[in-house]
């Protein structure tokens, strides 16, 4: 039992992490709740279609779509979480004051929403899929330990929603005009974890076959397989032997994110300064 | 119009990293094959030439689904019940990498041994 709930606990933290994060970036939007729902929802489907057709897929691309779908979906979730980032600086004081203009920022900002719902429902995709493909393991291998397994997933399911719960709540302690700025950084990290597991999918398909060589190799230290490395890994994208390449990807990655951000920021004391008289 | 430049940029990317294929076929890989059966790889310790790409191909002869996974070789791949897949993995140097069935970590395990 306590075997399964390792398993499935350990599945679920990344997705329980990321929607944690989300619901705290579009606390008090209106709305909001719905699309994280429906996201879940979704990629609850879509684990169990995944796992369902896991073969076909396998087979699919002459071997590599497996791969290539993982790193689709991933890199789908870092262009959201860009796209948020982005829109967020140019909006995201308006949203945060959000008294007045509450028609227009709502409106603009449901966009925004939708993208945070695809990112939580490819989360739960990825990581349901794998939860589902296990639980499909014990239950075609029946045994008298069967309902004991069942009741371990059930309980590491429960566990990751812990995650979430406490991510969460964690993170709305923060004051309001604080949360924005860790909200930016924390998905500008997670952006980059993300686009650097896709990079691991397309080496491993052999469509990324160079800067392949180990930069580093901390797994003696903190190995990513631990409790705390499964949450550093979601959470800043640590890899405790990552390639050259997905090193690279990271900090390009992160680059974009902030040189997008810094374009598109609106400076807030426009207003201010056209009332001002000229010189 | 963000998203859309955002996600060409991305595409644009994609399309340079896929056209970096051919390179993977530069080095005529090692191909390496092990087979599933009870829960057991086997062989257990199969060997590579170092400093070659290596193809490693999994069959699963067991009716359920396990996930071929290695830190070391940096894969993870599920292998469908009865299925079968293949990973690529870069040139490695002389040592041994740990390989496991992410199911079943504890107890179905193997070594890739390159000399």
């Amino acid at each position: 039992m306590l075997g399964a709930l390792i398993i499935v606990f350990r599945e679920v933290i990344e997705a329980g992490l990321i929607v944690g994060i989300v619901l705290a970036v579009t606390q008090g939007v209106h709305g909001s709740r719905l699309f994280i729902a429906t996201g879940i929802a979704a990629g609850v489907v879509g684990a169990c279609l995944v796992a369902a057709f896991a073969g076909v897929i396998a087979g699919a691309l002459a071997g590599i779509g497996q791969e290539i779908f993982n790193a689709s979906i991933l890199l789908v979730a870092v262009v959201m979480l860009i796209w948020h980032n982005v829109w967020m600086a140019s909006h995201g004081r308006e949203l945060a004051a959000q008294v007045k203009q509450v028609g227009d920022a709502v409106r603009a900002g449901r966009r925004s929403i939708v993208a945070l719902g695809v990112v939580c429902a490819v989360a739960v995709m990825r990581e349901g899929s794998e939860i589902a493909l296990f639980m499909y393991g014990l239950a075609a291998s029946a045994g008298s330990t069967t309902a004991d397994l069942l009741i371990g997933s059930a309980l590491g399911l429960a566990a990751g929603v812990g995650v979430t719960v406490v991510t969460y709540l964690g993170l709305v302690t923060i004051p309001p005009r604080r949360l924005f700025a860790v909200t930016t950084v924390l998905i500008s990290f997670l952006a980059a974890g993300l686009a650097a597991q896709a990079v691991l999918f397309l080496q491993q398909a052999g469509v990324a076959s160079f800067l392949e060589g180990t930069a580093w190799d901390t797994s003696a230290i903190l190995s990513d397989t631990s409790l705390f490395g499964r949450v550093l890994h979601t959470l800043i994208g640590y890899s405790d032997q990552p390639s050259v390449l997905q090193v690279v990807v990271y900090v390009a990655t992160l680059a974009v994110i902030v040189a997008l951000t810094k374009a598109f920021a609106r400076p807030p004391a426009r207003k201010a300064l056209g009332a001002a008289p000229a010189e | 119009m963000t998203a859309a430049r955002t996600a060409s940029l991305l595409g644009a990317a994609l399309v340079l990293a896929l056209g970096f294929a051919p390179a993977a076929f530069a080095d005529e890989p090692a191909k390496v094959s092990i087979t599933l059966k009870d829960h057991k790889f086997s062989p257990a310790e199969p060997t590579a030439p170092a400093g070659k790409p290596i193809v490693i191909e999994v069959v699963n002869l067991d009716g359920t689904p396990a996930e071929f996974e290695s830190k070391a070789l940096r894969v993870e791949k599920v292998v469908a019940g009865g299925g079968k897949i293949t990973v690529q993995v870069r040139p490695l140097k002389p040592g041994r990498y740990r390989f496991f069935d992410d199911y079943r970590e504890s107890t179905t395990e193997g070594f890739l041994v390159t000399q």
